[in-house]
């Protein structure tokens, strides 16, 4: 291992690290914009033209506010939480392909920090752990609010990762490869796993909204019911971790999604610009095409939250346990006979 | 029992199609109703930027007149102190002196005057009650403020600007 390679892989973690925060603050941003938009409004345009400074400007709000840490909560784990959530939702980026190796002069550099080859459980491991920083908070705060909240959401995680999980096993049979770089890879061009598991990537995006708490399964913070849910004690920075937090990780599941299902950096007509533009600037124009992607589950996100009304509770454990489950079995069984079919014939 | 009005009407609750369990499919029509709103005009005023135009009937910021000559219509008879239902408005009379002709219309004038905006309700009783036709409420909003103190309106913020000669 030399020092080329460790400086190489410092300053990708540190800009993908800067991105995700990036994209997050901006997400804030988007959503009041999007909410704005969809409802007929014009959303935030005070702070900078726009109101492009909006985030910073929420940002200082949340430093300055005062912290209230509630007498009867368990101190050390009501800090930890909101760092705990925001940990698990930054490392899940460690492995994702943004980019096809850029060629500088004769150097060939990964744009992944890791091709480990076990990446897509990895990126599960990591998400199952999300939930860690949302029960701890709301067990430490000692409010009956926060703790159904943190109830919730532990048992909305474990319902919808079985179907995620079985889900991505009928995806597996397709690429027979854990490693997400290969994954990518196979879908060269067009060739994209969306068009061959349709089915499995429905499954698949209706748990990731279920896992990152977004609407319409945010009952682990609805403020109707559970005044803000886990949150409810947090104040100051402390609850701008938390949000935050939900932004990065619908940043990272629209991410999983582009490169699970929709080809990730590839595109349509990718060949013809790789031989027109040689190997600096073509993984490039991959990489914009990938956040392209990106940036458009982000506003599917967003639309859908303000569009569907949230589910009641037994309705999302009847989606998740007698719909989804044995739909993605179903899915699995299907998958394997027609691969089996065509292999044999 | 039978229905006295014979409007009573018993819905029956059916069970959920398929394609109602599914959600999918009143799913994509609720997304394609809000994808719609994208493209329409935000109904958006900018405040205090751009203001809404009032009807020609609004009630907003007192202003006491002036007459065609210039001189203040009121005389502190106080009539729309006592029909004021919020108790806004407070005044201190004086007599007008042999050199204040061209100031105060009447014999006696209203030395002070003031509104709290904080009480007031714009009902626009002082209006109708004034025999002078000295207090109008055709001014603008009243804006919003820090303190108070700064709620109480005087002659300063009141009374009309002169006219121009």
């Amino acid at each position: 291992m030399d020092a080329a390679f460790v400086i190489e892989k410092f300053i990708l973690v540190a800009v993908i690290f800067g991105v995700s925060l990036l994209i997050a603050m901006y997400s804030t941003y988007a959503e009041r914009k999007v909410a704005a938009f969809l409802q007929d409004r014009l959303g935030p345009d005070r702070a900078g033209p726009f109101g492009i400074l909006q985030p910073l400007a929420d940002g200082v709000k949340m430093f300055m506010k005062e912290e209230i840490v509630p007498a009867t909560s368990n101190r050390w784990l009501f800090m930890v939480g909101p760092g705990l959530a925001m940990l698990t939702a930054c490392i899940a980026s460690a492995v994702i392909p943004w980019g096809s190796p850029i060629a500088i002069g004769d150097r060939v550099i990964s744009l992944q920090v890791t091709d480990i080859n076990v990446g897509v459980l990895y990126i599960f491991g990591v998400v199952s752990l999300g939930v860690y920083g949302v029960m701890i908070g709301g067990w430490a705060s000692n409010n009956k609010y926060s703790l159904l909240s943190a109830i919730r959401a532990a048992s909305q995680n474990i319902s919808y990762e079985i179907a995620m999980g079985l889900s991505i096993i009928a995806l597996l049979l397709l690429t027979n490869t854990l490693s997400l770089k290969e994954i990518v890879a196979q879908q060269h061009g067009w060739h994209w796993n969306v068009l061959y598991q349709p089915v499995g990537f429905l499954i698949f995006m209706v748990c990731a909204f279920a896992e990152t708490n977004r609407a319409p399964f945010d009952l682990p913070e609805c403020e109707t019911e559970l005044i803000g849910g886990y949150h409810t004690e947090y104040s100051s920075m402390k609850l701008g971790f938390y949000l935050f937090a939900e932004y990065i990780n619908m940043f990272i599941s629209s991410a999983v999604m582009a490169t699970l299902y929709w080809g990730g950096y590839n595109y349509p007509g990718m060949d013809y610009v790789a031989a027109t533009l040689g190997t600096t600037w073509a993984p490039l124009i991959g990489t914009a095409v990938f956040f392209l992607k990106i940036f458009a589950f982000i506003f599917f996100f967003m639309w859908v939250r303000w569009t569907i009304p949230r589910f009641r509770y037994d309705q999302l454990m009847n989606l998740g346990w007698k719909g989804l489950i044995p739909l993605a079995i179903a899915n699995i069984i299907v998958t394997g006979v027609v691969i089996a079919i065509v292999e044999k014939f | 029992m039978d229905s006295l009005s014979n409007k009573k009407k018993v819905l029956e609750q059916k069970p959920l199609t398929l394609g109602e369990r599914l959600y999918l499919p009143a799913i994509t029509k609720g997304l394609s109703i809000t994808f719609s709103h994208l493209f329409k005009k935000a109904a958006t005023v900018r405040y205090p930027e751009v203001e809404r135009e009032f009807s020609t009937n609004y009630r907003g910021l007192h202003s006491l007149k002036r007459d065609e000559e210039g001189r203040e219509r009121c005389t502190a008879c106080g009539l729309c102190a006592l029909s004021c239902p919020a108790e806004a408005i407070t005044m201190i009379a004086a007599e007008r002196k042999a050199d204040e002709k061209h100031l105060y219309r009447e014999e006696k004038y209203a030395a002070t005057y003031e509104i709290n905006m904080l009480r007031c309700i714009f009902c626009g009783l002082c209006e109708e009650a004034c025999p002078k036709e000295a207090i109008y409420l055709d001014g603008p909003i009243v804006p919003a403020d820090y303190l108070r103190k700064d709620f109480i309106y005087g002659k300063e913020k009141l009374v009309e600007k002169p006219l121009e000669k």
